[in-house]
C-alpha cells in the first residue's frame, strides 16, 4: 500500500515533448512508471519514447484510460494544462512547472471546487512511491520501500530527509511534494490525512518552510487526528522578514509565518521538529524509538555514508 | 516588484480612483516647479523610496511656502532615510513627489492581497487608517473586517459597501467609497498585483473620499504579460547584486552574515542558512542556483557572492538529483580558478554522480575542504572562517 500513486497508477504526461518532459519521461520509465500517454497539441498521432502522443488530453484518456497527469508546460500555459486535465476527470494532477501568475491559481482552484480532481503542486517535485511509482523529477535512487510517508514544500531539503532515512536503513512509502507556491492544490493536512489512512504507513516527516500558517493548521490536525507519529523540520530560521526566499510562498509578512511561531506550534502540538537539517532522520529514528516502533520501520541494513 | 508610490497613484489615476494631485520631482528646482504648478496653499513633500514608514522616519514634510518646499527638497534628496522597512543602513532618497494638501477629515485603511487559506483575493478595511496594520491585527483584530472575492464575479458592490459601513465611512459617503473599493480591485486584477494597500485612505472635509498613499507590490512570475509594470521599476532601489542575479536566473538574496552560500533549492538553501547559524556562523546570502545550473550559472553565482566584501568563506552545498554533482564540480573548480579565490571554500556533494564530482574536487589544485554531510560542512565552514 501507499498513497496517491501505486504501480497500477497510469500516467499521462502532459507536454511531453519539450526538452525537460523529455528527459524526466525517460527517468520515469526506467524507474517503472506506467506511462501510457502523453499531450502535446499539434503532435497527436506521434510517438515518444514509444509513449503515443495526442493533441488532448480527453484523447489520452479516451484511448489509454489514463488516470493521473503530470505537467510539465511552461509557466504561462500551466494553468490552463490544469484545467484540461481537471475537465477530463482525471483523479490526479501533479503540476512541476514553477512561476504560474498566482491569479491564474486563484482562478485554477476555484475551477477546481466541486469536480474529483486533485492537485498537487505547482512548483514541487512531484510524488514518489518507492519501487513502483515516481512521478516528477525526484532522483529515483535515493528512495527505498518502507513505512514512513514523507510530505514537503520544499523540493531538495525532500531528498535530503529521504536520503537520510535510506541511509539510516529506514525505508519510504510515498513522497509527496506539495511545492512552494502560495496558492497550491494540496496542503499538508490533506496528505497527513492519507498517511493516517493507510496502513503500510507507520510514521510521517513532514517539512516545512517559513510563510503562511500550513504547518501551524497541520500541527492542530494532527494533535486532533493522528495517531502515528509525526517528526517535522522548518526551513528558513535564519531568514529575513520582508524578503521571499526563492519560493513564491516562502515569506515572512507582516509578522506572521517565521519559522519560531511554526516550530512552537509543533511542539505544542506534540511533534518533534529537528533542530537542524541533517537531524531529520535521527530526530524521526529518536521518535519511533520512544514509542516502540523502530524494528518495524527498520526496513534493511543501514548504509554506509559516502 | 516594488514600484513608487506615485507610480502606484498614476496606475489608480488612470482607474478611476482618486487620488491627489501630485507632480515627481528630481531637484529641489523641479520641486518648486511642481508647487507651482500645483498651486494650492499646501504641499505635501513626500520622498519616494520602496519602503513604508517613511512619515514617522521625516520623509514627508508639509510645506506651506515656496521657500519651504525648496528647502525640504534639498533636505531630503540625498539624504538616507532609515525607516522600519529599510534595515538600518537606509534607503537614499533620489526622488520627491510633491502633492497637494489634503483637508483630511479622518484615515482609514483599506487593502487588497491574495489570502492563502481560501486562496482567494480578499478585501481587508479598517478605521483604525494611518496606523501599521499589523499592531491593529494585534490589539483589536475586531476593527479589520474582510471580505473574500469570488473569481467568478468578482468584488461585488454590495461587498464593496458592506466593507465601507463596516469601517463607519459615513453613510453619505458609501458609495464613494464603495466604487473606490471596486476600482482597487479592478487594478488589482488588470495588473496582477500580490498586494495593493491604502494607508491612509482619507475622508476630507470636502466630501470627498481619497487614496493618500499607494502601496502596490507586483506578481514577478506575470510580469511578462504587463510590459507597462515592468517599465516602472527603478533599479535604484535594488541590490546591485541581485540584479545582476536575476539576469542569470539565480535567487539571491544578499543578507548581513560573512558566510556565502550556494544551494540548489529553495528550501536546501534556507535550511543550510539555519545550519550554519547554528553552528554559530552567520550567512552573507541566501542563493538558489536553481535545479538546472551549468557550470556557467555556478560561476556567476560565485561571481555574485565574491563581489559581496563581507563574504570571508564559501560553502557550497549541493544536493544533486536531476542536476550531476560532476557539472558542478567542474563549474565550482572553473570558477574558483578563474576568480582567483581567497578565502576559504566547502563543498558538500551528494546525490548523481556523487563520486566522479568528488574526484574533480580532489585532482584540482584548488585548497577546497571536502564536507560528509550538511552538518559538516557548516562545521567545517564556520571554523575556517572563525
Amino acid at each position: 500500500m501507499s498513497i496517491f500513486i501505486n504501480k497500477d497508477t497510469k500516467v499521462l504526461v502532459q507536454g511531453i515533448t519539450g526538452s525537460t518532459a523529455l528527459f524526466h519521461t525517460k527517468q520515469m520509465l526506467e524507474y517503472g512508471t506506467k506511462i501510457v500517454a502523453g499531450v502535446t497539441p499539434g503532435k497527436g498521432g506521434t510517438e515518444v519514447e514509444g509513449v503515443p502522443v495526442f493533441n488532448t488530453v480527453k484523447d489520452a484518456v479516451d484511448a489509454t484510460g489514463c488516470n493521473v497527469s503530470v505537467i510539465y508546460v511552461p509557466a504561462r500555459f500551466a494553468a490552463d494544462s490544469i484545467l484540461e486535465a481537471v475537465e477530463a476527470e482525471l483523479d490526479m494532477v501533479i503540476c512541476i512547472t514553477e512561476h504560474i501568475p498566482v491569479l491564474d491559481m486563484v482562478r485554477v482552484k476555484r475551477y477546481m471546487e466541486g469536480k474529483k480532481t486533485r492537485l498537487i503542486g505547482p512548483n514541487c517535485p512531484g510524488v514518489i512511491t518507492a519501487d513502483e511509482c515516481k512521478i516528477g523529477i525526484m532522483p529515483g535512487y535515493i528512495h527505498t520501500k518502507g513505512h514512513v510517508g514523507v510530505v514537503s514544500r520544499s523540493g531538495t531539503l525532500t531528498y535530503e530527509a529521504v536520503h537520510q532515512l535510506s541511509t539510516a536503513g529506514i525505508g519510504q512509502t510515498t513522497a509527496v511534494g506539495i511545492g512552494g507556491d502560495p496558492v497550491n492544490g494540496t496542503n499538508f493536512i490533506d496528505v497527513l490525512k492519507e498517511f493516517e489512512a493507510d496502513p503500510e504507513t507507520l510514521g510521517v516527516v513532514m517539512i516545512g518552510e517559513i510563510g503562511g500558517t500550513a504547518e501551524e493548521e497541520a500541527a492542530e490536525y494532527v494533535k486532533n487526528n493522528m495517531t502515528k507519529p509525526v517528526v517535522a523540520f522548518i526551513a528558513g530560521q535564519t531568514a529575513p522578514p520582508g524578503k521571499r526566499m526563492g519560493h513564491a510562498g516562502a515569506i515572512i509578512s507582516g509578522g506572521k509565518g517565521t519559522a519560531a511561531d511554526k516550530i512552537a506550534a509543533l511542539n505544542a502540538a506534540g511533534i518533534e521538529v529537528a533542530p537542524t537539517p541533517s537531524t531529520i532522520g535521527e530526530t524521526f529514528i529518536k521518535v519511533v524509538k520512544e514509542q516502540g516502533l523502530y524494528d518495524q520501520v527498520k526496513t534493511h541494513a543501514e548504509k554506509q555514508h559516502v | 516588484m516594488n514600484i513608487h508610490e506615485y507610480q502606484g497613484k498614476e496606475i489608480l489615476r488612470q482607474n478611476g480612483v482618486k487620488v491627489p494631485k501630485g507632480i515627481v520631482a528630481f531637484s529641489p528646482k523641479e520641486a518648486v516647479k511642481a508647487a507651482k504648478e500645483l498651486g494650492t496653499e499646501v504641499v505635501v513633500v513626500k520622498a519616494q523610496i520602496h519602503a513604508g514608514g517613511r512619515g514617522k522616519a521625516g520623509g514627508v514634510k508639509i510645506a506651506k511656502s515656496l521657500d519651504e518646499v525648496e528647502q525640504y527638497a534639498k533636505e531630503l534628496l540625498g539624504k538616507v532615510l532609515v525607516t522600519h522597512q529599510t534595515g538600518p543602513e537606509g534607503k537614499e532618497i533620489k526622488r520627491l513627489y510633491i502633492e497637494e494638501g489634503s483637508d483630511i477629515k479622518k484615515e482609514y485603511y483599506v487593502s487588497l492581497l491574495v489570502d492563502r487559506a481560501t486562496s482567494r483575493v480578499t478585501l481587508m478595511g479598517s478605521e483604525e487608517g494611518g496606523m501599521n496594520i499589523e499592531e491593529v491585527a494585534e490589539e483589536t483584530p475586531e476593527k479589520i473586517f474582510t471580505e473574500v472575492v469570488d473569481p467568478i464575479v468578482g468584488l461585488t458592490a454590495f461587498q464593496a459597501r458592506r466593507l465601507a459601513f463596516n469601517i463607519n465611512i459615513p453613510n453619505n459617503l458609501i458609495n464613494k467609497a464603495a466604487d473606490l473599493f471596486l476600482g482597487l480591485y479592478k487594478t488589482f486584477i488588470e495588473k496582477d498585483a500580490s498586494i495593493v494597500e491604502i494607508n491612509p485612505l482619507v475622508v476630507t472635509n470636502g466630501d470627498e473620499v481619497i487614496a493618500l498613499d499607494a502601496k502596490f507590490n507586483f506578481d514577478g512570475n506575470s510580469l511578462y504579460r504587463h510590459a507597462d509594470v515592468v517599465e516602472l521599476r527603478d533599479y535604484d532601489e535594488e541590490d546591485p547584486k541581485e540584479i545582476e542575479a536575476s539576469k542569470h536566473d539565480l535567487s539571491y538574496i544578499p543578507l548581513e552574515g560573512s558566510i556565502g552560500c550556494l544551494v540548489n533549492g529553495a528550501g536546501l538553501a534556507m535550511a543550510t542558512m539555519d545550519t550554519i547559524g547554528y553552528y554559530g556562523g552567520s550567512p552573507a546570502n541566501f542563493l538558489d542556483v536553481g535545479g538546472s545550473a551549468t557550470a556557467e550559472k555556478v560561476k556567476e553565482a560565485f561571481k555574485i557572492i565574491l563581489s559581496d566584501a563581507h563574504v570571508k568563506g564559501i560553502f557550497v552545498n549541493i544536493f544533486g538529483g536531476i542536476m550531476k554533482c560532476d557539472v558542478i564540480a567542474e563549474g565550482v573548480v572553473a570558477a574558483a580558478g578563474e576568480l582567483g579565490l581567497e578565502v576559504p571554500l566547502v563543498v558538500r556533494l551528494e546525490g548523481t554522480n556523487v563520486e566522479l564530482g568528488k574526484e574533480i574536487l580532489r585532482n584540482s589544485t584548488l585548497n577546497i575542504v571536502a564536507a560528509a554531510s550538511l552538518a559538516d560542512g557548516a562545521q567545517k565552514i564556520v571554523e575556517l572562517v572563525g
